[in-house]
């Protein structure tokens, strides 16, 4: 019995221990990945990215505001917000989209979903002139940057149907693009079945030319494509001028669950156009009419169109800064291609083809490919340094990989909380990139701020890029949505801070409170109105029910900051008039009396400044 | 060779002292409590995932996670595989497990009751079995999960194999997977089984000397 005990005990013992190591073996609470993710150096960190008060940042950065319509201009690298420029949304902040002018210009539509800012460029660098941004309809704004305001919103443009793959510039601006996303039977307004969409449905890419003068813009060419989704561009520079990169998805045509049938090709394409060909067939009256334009078809213009295999369900196509790689992330696969430019150029001399679309020439993958860069998984879109250095988005391992031109082998990886799209870093796709800040556009923002609710921020980190290690520096959260950005320099950048009195030529301007006043043509009213501290001239209007109103404000302040709000109450109006500038709103006078007041905070007897319109009863 | 099975059928019939039954009892009473707690658990971490996602497997059922949600969640995501559905309905083990851990039960205490060597080492025998087999299924069925991949999936991964004990990264993943409280509950039974055996034939031997 003693012996039994003993071993009893000893199997009992030995139990207990086997349990207690076993319990101790289980699934951490955290993954390594936090450990990770967090900045390495808070005193380098802060001390790299604060600007003290009164200090000035080192760069603009412009990120698209996506489904907000809307560009969001940071400072960096504080990461500060420092304006919202509205360009495809009503934004009462600065009364845009309640005026005639903006309101005209919106054309009916108060959303678009902006993607892609382009700078405009001269040579291939960042001029600080304008700022071009496409839009799902079909549109492009141009936004001059010399009053950061939204000039011109061109389009909807025939054919184009889910304008994503824009508004990449040319490297002197000679055209920003557009390209299909969701092919459709065209022109617009054609039906189809959807069953012959590999047949009749088509895509097309659009070179609209930009007036070097002016930056005006308007229609230069259309190309007639196959119907896959053309996603993202970036225009050859240097060695490559004159060639335009899309990349697309969906070349197997499909329809339906895309998610499976438009990922069962191992390669997709980007489409190679030559558009100084294309310029060339347009001026020579080139084309088929097609919804009211020229659309040029690659069968009966040799030469125009090339397609190069890339890695599976690509998104970003960029250039390096030398132009001799077109540089193309299939996010499906695990490898960034760097396609060689001259390689291409080869290939199409020796018309070393694997087949067509739709006529087209498919160059032959491996002839034109100079390297496989193992990155890692989900790589998305490409941004450049100097000295060859590249950097490369990763959607599913939520990281940036860093690589070399030549090397050809990753250097570094920073991991993003979370889902990484875009990146873009300082003049990171230009000619000569800054390198120094990178900075990743995430997707999600995952439980790195307080928490407001379900309707979460997005986030944009800064990274330090300065050595080979990069360095997470900062989180700032941004508004949806940041599909891409620019970094620009900031003594490039000229605003002026008040509209001269001299440059207003606006017929409606009145800059003396004399000449403020009501005149009338039949039932026609017109009112002209000084703003300046703290008065609206006149202080009230009277007009009749069923009037047509238009009232001009000039806004006679020469004094930075010195803004003017008008708010009509009840008619959904408000303007903002900037120190100079003179803004036209029409109504229809609706019987009542109504106080308009100045909306924009101005000066000390700003809550004087108020007046009456009143309608008398018909 | 017959005096061998003739003494291994006396020993067979020799009734078990109070030791093993006693032991016995208390193995039928931890089976019972290992149907109410989980067997594995499997955690997934990603970028995307810091909280991670966590899978419970119990005799009867899947448990994901954040009051279910992870289980949708690692189906939501194993669709860009081509993995097939993790789905109870897949597992007839939620069946058969807690009917066969039903019957150990009655086992033991068969033998603990009639307490003869004979019903100890049959009990002890068809636990081990089941023990082993279970493992085995267990194993095979991730391996399935791992291999079995739709051709037609978005992303295409070759076949793998999740861990079954320890940690492997897996594409953007790190998996962890251990056993928890009722595996261990099982380890304890088994313990429970090889001390009352220990018993038994130290019993036999000290009555044979």
């Amino acid at each position: 019995m003693r012996i039994s005990r003993r071993v009893i005990s000893w199997w009992v013992a030995g139990a207990v221990l086997l349990l207690v190591v076993a319990v101790s073996q289980c699934a951490p609470s955290a993954p390594q990945s936090t450990r990770r993710a967090g900045v390495s150096d808070k005193a380098i960190a802060a001390e790299k990215t604060y600007v003290a008060p009164g200090d000035l940042d080192e760069y603009y950065m412009f990120s698209s505001g996506g489904h907000s319509g809307q560009i969001y201009v940071y400072g960096l690298p504080s990461m500060r917000h420092l304006s919202t420029i509205p360009v495809f949304t009503p934004y009462p902040a600065t009364g845009y989209g309640f005026d005639d002018d903006t309101k005209a210009m919106l054309g009916g539509l108060t959303w678009g979903d902006a993607h892609h800012p382009a700078l405009s460029e001269t040579k291939g660098d960042y001029d600080g002139r304008w700022l071009f941004i496409n839009e799902m309809n079909g549109r492009v704004a141009r936004i001059d940057l010399r009053d950061f305001k939204t000039k011109q919103i061109f389009g909807p443009v025939a054919n184009v149907s889910g304008n994503h793959g824009s508004s990449f510039v040319t490297p002197n601006t000679e055209y920003t693009m557009m390209a299909t996303r969701f092919s459709i039977p065209i022109p617009k307004g054609t039906y189809a079945p959807i069953d012959k969409y590999a047949s009749e449905y088509k895509g097309v890419l659009v070179g609209i030319k930009v007036d070097p003068a002016n930056g005006n813009m308007s229609l230069g060419w259309e190309v007639l494509m196959p119907p896959f989704d053309f996603d993202l561009g970036d225009s050859g520079k240097l060695v490559s001028d004159g060639w335009m990169f899309w990349s697309s998805y969906n070349t197997e045509r499909a329809t339906g669950k895309l998610e499976v049938t438009a990922s069962q090709k191992d390669r997709d394409y980007i489409a190679a156009v030559n558009w100084r060909e294309a310029e060339k067939a347009a001026a020579a009256g080139m084309g088929d009419m097609i919804g009211g334009v020229k659309v040029l078809d690659p069968r009966k213009v040799p030469g125009l169109v090339y397609l190069i295999p890339c890695g599976k369900s690509p998104h970003g196509v960029d250039v390096s800064p030398d132009g001799k790689y077109i540089i193309g992330s299939g996010k499906l696969a695990g490898i960034t291609t760097a396609f060689n430019f001259e390689k291409i150029q080869t290939a199409i001399r020796n018309k070393d083809f694997t087949g067509d679309e739709d006529g087209i020439p498919v160059l032959k993958y491996e002839s034109v490919k100079d390297a496989e860069v193992p990155v890692g998984l989900g790589p998305l879109h490409t941004q450049f340094g100097p000295n060859g250095m590249a950097y490369t988005s990763l959607f599913v391992d939520s990281a940036i990989a860093s690589w070399k031109i030549g090397e050809w082998t990753v250097i570094d990886k920073a991991p993003m909380s979370t889902a990484i799209g875009h990146l873009s870093a300082a003049e990171g796709d230009t000619v000569s990139p800054d390198g120094k800040y990178l900075v990743g556009l995430n997707k999600l923002s995952a439980g790195r701020h307080l928490s407001v609710g379900p309707s979460q921020p997005e986030s944009s980190q800064l990274l330090d890029i300065t050595e080979e290690k990069m360095k997470l520096l900062y989180d700032a959260f941004t508004e949806p949505e940041p599909h891409y950005a620019q970094i620009i320099k900031a003594d490039k950048v000229h605003p002026i801070e008040v509209y001269p009195k001299e440059e207003n030529k606006h017929p409606l301007a009145v800059w003396d409170v004399a000449q403020a006043g009501v005149t009338r043509t039949g039932n026609k009213v017109l009112v002209k109105v000084v703003a300046v501290r703290s008065t609206f001239t006149p202080t009230s209007v009277e007009v009749n029910e069923g009037d047509i109103v238009t009232i001009a404000i000039t806004n006679i302040e020469q004094t930075t900051d010195m803004l003017h709000g008008f708010g009509l109450l009840d008619y959904n109006i408000n303007l903002v008039v900037d120190p100079g500038e003179t803004k036209v709103v029409t109504f229809t006078a609706k019987k009542g009396v109504f106080p308009y007041y100045c909306t924009n905070f101005c000066s000390a007897l700003h809550q004087e400044m108020q007046g009456y319109l009143l309608v008398k009863p018909r | 060779m017959k005096p061998f099975f003739e003494r291994s059928a006396r020993f067979l019939h020799a009734p078990v002292s109070q030791g093993p039954r006693v032991l016995l009892i208390l193995a039928a009473i931890l089976i019972v409590v290992a149907h109410f707690l989980p067997l594995w658990n499997l955690t997934m971490f990603a970028p995307q995932y810091p909280d991670g996602l966590r899978l419970d497997i119990y005799d009867r059922a899947l448990v994901g996670g954040h009051g279910g949600q992870d289980l949708k969640e690692i189906n939501a995501l194993n669709h860009y595989i081509g993995m097939h559905d993790l789905a109870a309905e897949d597992f007839t083990e939620f069946k058969w497990m807690p009917f066969v851990l039903g019957g150990l039960a009655l086992l033991f205490l068969r033998a603990a009751v009639l307490g003869t060597i004979k019903e100890l080492l049959d009990a002890a025998v068809v636990f081990f079995y089941f023990g082993a087999f279970s493992l085995w299924s267990f194993a095979y069925k991730l391996y399935v999960y791992g291999h079995d991949l739709l051709p037609t999936a978005a992303v295409k991964v070759e076949g793998f194999m999740p861990p079954m004990f320890g940690y492997r990264q897996i594409a953007n993943f790190e998996v962890y997977s251990y056993p928890r409280a009722a595996t261990y509950v099982m380890s304890g039974v088994a313990l429970l089984l090889v001390a009352a055996l220990g018993l038994a034939w130290r019993q036999r031997s000290q009555s044979s000397s």
